[in-house]
Formats: C-alpha cells, structure tokens, sequence
C-alpha cells in the first residue's frame, strides 16, 4: 500500500505551499507533522544526505526523495491527471504556470523584505497582476468560454492561479474587480470538492505569512 | 514541412542559451531574431507575440512559446530528451532545476551594480563546489552509468555540460575534483551535433561581460 506523500519544511506556506495546494487538489492526503523549526533538524536532513541540494521543499514520495518546486509539481501533475492530455496541452499550462509562478514569487518573497520596502511591494505585485498576468488569464477564459484554462479540465495552470488569486487578495482585496471572467473562475474553482475543503478551517491550508513564520525561517536557514 | 523554429532575443546568452544547446544537441536547426534597441522589443510587445510581454521567445510548430522552462520542456520531450516515464522525468526535473538555480547566478553575475560582482562571483565559486558540482559528481557515482539518467542521454547532460564549460571559463580549476563530470563534459561534447555547436562559426554565443551587459540593459530600459 502506498504511503502518504511526507512534507519536510517550516510551518508556513513559502515554496511548499504550492505543492499543498496541488496535493490537496488531487484528493492526496499527505503527512506533514513534523515542521522544520530549528537549524538542527535542517542540517540532519542535509547531513543524512535526504536533500539533493541541501535545500527543502522535499517531498518523500513514492519511494523518491524529491527537491525543487517545480519538479514535485510537475510530478504531483502529471500523476494525477493535471498536465493536460498531450504535450501541446501540457506546453500551454507550463507556460501559464511559470507566469503565474513569477508572480507568485513575488508574494513568497515579500515577507522578507526590509518593512519600509512591503508597502511599495504590494504596490508592484497590484500592478503586475493587473497589467502584466490578469488580461492573459481573463483573455484565454473569455476566449474559449470553458471553466478551466486548458482542456477543459483541472490542471496544474488553474491550482496555481487560484493560490495566486486568492494570496493577492488577502492583501489587495478588489484586486479582481476589472476581472469579470477570472472572479467567476475563482468561484468555480474553489467550489471545485477537494479544493473547497481545502479551503476550510482545519485543513493542511497555511495562513498568511507572519512575524514567527519569518522568524522560524531566519532560525532554520540564515548561517 | 514546420519550418525552423525562431528564436526571439538579444545577441548573447542569457535565458536563451540553454534553448539554443538543446536545439543544438538535438539536431534542430534554427533561425534567430536579435533585438538590438527598446524598440524592438516594443515592437513585439505591441504584436501581441510575448504571452508576459517578455523574452525568450520560441516560434515552434505553430506555436509562440514563451517562459524558458516551458520552451525547454517542450523541446526535451519532442526530441525523446526528457527521460522514459514519470519518475525519470521527475529526476531529469530535479536536476535541471538546481542547474536553473546554478544559473541565474550565472546570468545575473554582470546585472548586479559592479561593487557587488566580486561578492557575487565569489558566492556562485563557492556554490558550485559545495553544492551543485559534489551533487551531480554523486549521481554519476552512484549508478556509474554514463548519462545522468536512465542510461541514455537527456536533457540534464546537455545542460550540465553546457554548465561546465561556462564555469570553466571563468576558473578552469573548479571541475578539478569532479572526474566522472570531466569525463561525463568530454562524452556530450564529442557528440556530433554537441561537437558542432563547440565549433567557432556556430550560433553558440561568446560569454558575457560588464560591456556586452550594459548595452543589452538598454534594450530592457533596465
């Protein structure tokens, strides 16, 4: 019988929390209770020879110990179903995910700047989403009518979207208001059943990023 | 017939590079578009031919590919480069992702204001003797096969290969210790299609410097 899918990473969303999504997406359950807290536990991992680049996210799966966001994502994807059902589709959502990606890096990073340079940084992501990611989205649902982005079915493309929208609405709340197709998107992908639970209270779901997140992340990776 | 895939960007390696060693090691014969002013890339940009209003970008079967991991994984699986099944995909991923993350200190070593370069060179030499080059020398160890993955050539030989000629021209003795990726460097680069690209006349492009960095920050208003 096949383990659960093992998490190794601090208690908060930074890069693991994509694969969270995408995990629950898929209906996966997965086994996340041990948290990195301390540089100890990190440096076991690296010592033990766990991490490929001495770097978490890592994902135990499968009997594989695997690094680097966006491989775990892509094998998560094409696993379950979520990476189109041929190479034209899966190049269309590649491309939609790593713009979204882009985006979503900026968020990831965003705790971590110096307090005077968050303000003017929500600024920039606004602006990004809105003149740079949001038309292509909006363009693409508004141009084939379907409810997801690429074959008209659940991929990787509309998982990261979502996570994406959502974040930048925690801190931007209108942020979609010139967006009439991507706020019904945002509607119907998150009554989608596993992402609706998902998005409950008690779920694997983080919250927002704050002060003893970036503290724990200061412990356990700065030098 | 498709006809050669054309590839948009500025006249040097940056984010391009890895695409044209592919399309090279692959046997794919291409045509390149350079932008050479602001304008150029306006231009593009006002075409509606840049998805993020960015390069690179790929014209391939019909398609206007953007985002380089995208441009790269479409070519890898076409050209049978991107391993036999999911999970050796799943290691192939692996290992040219932290190849990406080895290579954006590569492609942003002359972006960064020139009082921080000797810092930033510093950190990439150490970086790549105590990470990435210990890594990949470990993978080859292990199976003791000859490509990284699945016994056969892929993606990631490409690219790492194309890694270790780009270090080596900055400090020939970093790869001093790593004798199955030396030897693993000299196998890629006798491929023919690989010996090809390393001839001079080729569409590889020279390395860059502070000059040829400052003029292609013009062109992206940067």
């Amino acid at each position: 019988m096949a383990e659960k899918p093992k998490l190794h990473y601090p208690n908060g969303r930074g890069r693991m929390e994509s694969v969270r999504w995408v995990l629950a997406a898929a209906g996966v359950e997965f086994d996340a209770r041990e948290f990195l807290e301390t540089k100890e536990q990190l440096q076991k991992l690296q010592e033990g020879n766990h991490l490929l680049f001495q770097q978490v996210p890592m994902v135990e799966i499968d009997g594989m110990k695997l690094v680097q966001t966006r491989s775990i994502l892509h094998y998560i994807a094409a696993k379950h179903n979520l990476f189109g059902k041929d190479l034209k589709e899966r190049t269309l959502i590649d491309m939609y995910v790593e713009g979204t990606l882009d985006l979503l890096e900026m968020i990831i990073m965003h705790p971590f700047l110096k307090p005077d340079d968050q303000q003017k940084e929500v600024v920039g992501m606004a602006q990004k989403a809105i003149i740079r990611y949001f038309p292509v989205f909006e363009k693409i649902l508004r141009g084939h009518g379907q409810t997801f982005l690429v074959g008209n079915q659940l991929s990787l493309a509309d998982i990261i979207l979502l996570q994406t929208i959502l974040a930048l609405e925690e801190k931007i709340p209108n942020i979609l208001a010139s967006f009439p197709f991507l706020q019904e998107y945002t509607v119907k992908i998150s009554n989608i059943p596993t992402i609706k639970r998902f998005l409950e209270p008690g779920s694997k779901k983080k919250p927002p990023p704050d002060d003893i997140y970036v503290r724990t992340v200061y412990n356990v990776f700065m030098p | 017939m498709a006809g050669k895939p054309k590839l948009h960007y500025y006249d040097g390696r940056g984010r391009m590079e890895s695409i044209r060693w592919l399309l090279a090691a692959a046997g794919v014969e291409f045509e390149e578009i350079f932008l050479q002013s602001p304008e150029d890339l306006d231009k593009l940009r006002n075409d509606g031919s840049l998805m993020f209003q960015q390069v690179p970008m790929v014209e391939i079967d019909g398609m206007k590919l953007v985002q380089t991991r995208a441009i790269l994984n479409y070519i890898a699986s076409k050209h049978n480069l991107y391993g036999k099944d999911i999970k050796e995909r799943a290691l192939i991923d692996m290992y040219v992702e932290g190849m990406a993350d080895w290579n954006e200190m590569f492609i942003m070593l002359f972006v960064h204001p020139r009082e921080e370069q000797d810092a930033q060179l510093a950190l990439l030499k150490q970086k790549t003797t105590d990470r990435y080059l210990p890594a990949f020398e470990k993978v080859l160890k292990s199976h003791g096969q000859d490509y990284l993955v699945g016994n056969r050539l892929s993606r990631a030989d490409i690219q790492l290969v194309e890694l270790i000629y780009n270090l080596e021209e900055f400090d020939p003795s970093l790869t001093a210790n790593f004798p199955l990726l030396k030897a693993l460097k000299t196998r890629i680069s006798n491929l023919p299609t690989v010996k090809k690209f390393l001839q001079p006349g080729s569409q590889r492009k020279p390395p860059e410097d502070m000059k040829s960095m400052e003029k292609t920050l013009k062109i992206f208003r940067m």
